[in-house]
């Protein structure tokens, strides 16, 4: 079980001559979840949007212990799912018809959904609580639906990999929790997921994943659990936030303190 | 008793909307309807119920008897049928290319004419007019009116791209605005250089179906019936598409090859109907954004639809063209820019919903 989900060997990112990700390496076992964490700009989207090949990148990837410049886009899509920060929602779909594009990886290309396909979208649709929703548009929903709507369709590709890039940024403090709670259930249950979240919120972070890895300019700076990451020093210099940092039973938790 | 109730229990699954039947069926009716219109309407009194037993007459293993004279006969298949038939492929033919752009740009107002396509064949095809000596018959228009379409397309693509990124809606009109000038210049210019063939140009320009023959249909039904097929098959990506390159991408589809089978089915087709019938604006707009007012915004919808509706829509608009100013003929694409115009501004004013 502590197989590697992802190798990443020197991994570099750049746009143009601004270099997002610097010599990159870490290795991201199967089951976990990990967290990225730094300030805007740190390199955390870049991260996930190399791991979906969306943008250009140097040095060695592996995913799933396959070779990720040698995949097809449609066999790393099987084995990589991304949830976007700002996901494109057209607003007169139907919530069914949005989830079923998550089959798209494992349809041939001319190929329509197969009885199959329209069982594994339903099952995602049970599985978030989106059945009663299936047939009303994207448009007519809340945010905290539209996130779930957008998670189930990452849940109908199958992957094993599902990459969250600021999962609730746009959600209030009880739907964050149970946004949260949901990914987590998809981790530990028989699907065994591998969560790659990058993540706003340094409470949450620590609560939730497994191990943060705290990136700044591109570089990881520091490694570990959130007892190791989330120290006041860590978020004082790569934040720039004056923060009191309290650890209990509940965990660690990161308080803004005003200057 | 328990393991009967769990499985009489529906399993969860998620359907698209896809075609309900009694919109493919409506779509069928209208076509069909239309068709019958257009071989009824003319000059000589030919009754509906003549048209269709004639047209069963010709179906092996029905025996039907047509009740026409030679004259009505002539008037039927060798006038009529080849203008209605030309007249639905090329309606067809634009509405789907429509839809397709405006699915493949993520641009609501995306349309042949729009991306300077049409204006490209218009160029070619004036080029082949004017330097060849065998009139609008000759079979190399429809080579010219597809390089010119291509050429357009790539032009408008590329400066679309370049100027804002291939992203903003606003970038893409203007490089197809640009384009269209450009290529409605230098076509202007061949045409005043070559006065002999003025005539000819014009009456290709103007667009209609007037001169139609069997001919026309036969250099170009293969195109447009490949490029629809193509354009059908791409139906359920065009959906992935809507998502944006990004997310397309994530979910394991190559978009630019996609964009670029879809537009180029698209330009050939277009390039095929325009080369036959001149320039008709506005059925690739007024076509599909009226299937997805009344049906559904899914692809799977709008592309199969647009080709039946596309079809039956402008074989009423030749009618009308035909039969207003009786016996002298207006060209169609007065008409359906005389019904495209207010239904373009309406789009204009709702495009932020659809897409």
């Amino acid at each position: 079980m502590t197989a590697a989900a992802v190798e990443l060997d020197c991994v570099s990112v750049s746009y143009g001559a601004a270099l997002a990700i610097e010599e990159l390496s870490a290795t991201f076992e199967s089951g976990s979840w990990v967290a990225l964490i730094g300030p805007n700009g740190a390199g955390k989207t870049s991260i996930l949007r190399a791991l979906c090949r969306l943008v250009p990148f140097t040095g060695g990837m592996r995913i799933e212990g396959r070779d990720a410049r040698t995949l097809k886009r449609r066999e790393l899509a099987r084995l990589v799912a991304l949830v976007p920060q700002i996901p494109e929602t057209p607003p007169s779909m139907t919530v069914a018809e949005y989830v079923l594009l998550g089959r798209t990886p494992h349809l041939g290309y001319f190929a329509n959904e197969t009885h199959g396909d329209r069982a594994a979208a339903g099952r995602a649709l049970e599985r978030l609580d989106l059945l009663h929703f299936a047939s009303r548009i994207l448009g007519s929903l809340s945010g905290g639906e539209l996130q779930r709507a957008v998670l189930a369709r990452a849940l109908a590709q199958e992957a094993q990999i599902l990459l969250l890039d600021e999962p609730t940024s746009a959600l209030d403090l009880g739907r964050q929790q149970s946004v949260l709670a949901l990914v987590d259930s998809l981790r530990a249950g028989s699907d065994g997921m591998t969560v790659i979240a990058a993540m706003h919120d340094l409470t949450l972070a620590g609560q939730y994943a497994d191990r943060l890895l705290l990136l700044d300019r591109g570089r990881v700076v520091a490694d570990g659990t959130a007892g190791d990451v989330l120290s006041a020093p860590n978020v004082s210099t790569y934040y720039g936030a004056d923060v009191r940092i309290v650890h209990d039973d509940d965990g660690v938790f990161v308080l803004p303190v005003r200057r | 008793m328990a393991v009967e109730s769990l499985r009489s229990r529906p399993l969860p699954r998620a359907e698209p909307r896809g075609v309900l039947l009694r919109w493919a069926a409506g779509a069928g009716l209208f076509l069909a309807g239309s068709l019958v219109v257009g071989l009824a309407v003319g000059p000589v009194h030919i009754g509906a119920g003549s048209i269709i037993a004639a047209a069963l007459s010709h179906v092996p293993l029905i025996h039907v008897h047509s009740s026409l004279d030679a004259v009505q006969r002539a008037v039927l298949w060798q006038l009529r049928a080849p203008r209605v038939v030309l007249a639905a492929l090329v309606g067809g033919m634009l509405a789907i290319a429509g839809s397709a752009y405006q699915g493949a740009f993520r641009n609501p107002l995306a349309d042949p004419y729009l991306l300077g396509v049409a204006a490209g064949a218009g160029l070619g095809a004036t080029i082949a007019i004017a330097d060849g000596s065998a009139g609008t018959k000759s079979a190399i228009v429809p080579v010219a009116a597809f390089a010119g379409a291509t050429i357009a397309v790539v032009f408008t693509y590329a400066l679309g791209s370049s100027a804002g990124s291939g992203r903003t809606t606003g970038a893409l009109i203007l490089a197809g605005v640009t384009v269209t000038s450009f290529m409605t210049a230098v076509q202007t210019f061949v045409q005043q250089e070559h006065t002999n063939s003025l005539r000819d140009i014009f009456t290709w320009l103007l667009g209609g179906f007037s001169t139609a023959t069997w001919h026309d249909v036969i250099i170009s039904a293969p195109y447009i019936l490949a490029s629809s097929a193509v354009l059908i098959l791409h139906r359920r990506v065009l959906d992935v598409l809507s998502l944006g390159d990004e997310e397309a991408k994530s979910l394991g589809v190559d978009v630019g090859r996609t964009r670029l089978i879809i537009v180029t089915a698209a330009t050939v087709g277009t390039a095929a109907a325009v080369s036959v019938s001149g320039l008709i604006g506005f059925v690739g707009i007024i076509v599909p954004h009226t299937v997805r007012l009344l049906v559904s915004t899914s692809y799977r919808a709008v592309v199969p639809l647009s080709l039946v509706v596309g079809g039956g829509f402008v074989v009423l608009t030749d009618v009308l063209a035909r039969t207003v100013l009786s016996p002298s003929e207006l060209p169609i694409g007065v008409v359906t820019a005389f019904f495209g115009a207010p239904f373009f501004a309406i789009v204009l004013r709702t495009s932020r919903s659809i897409r």
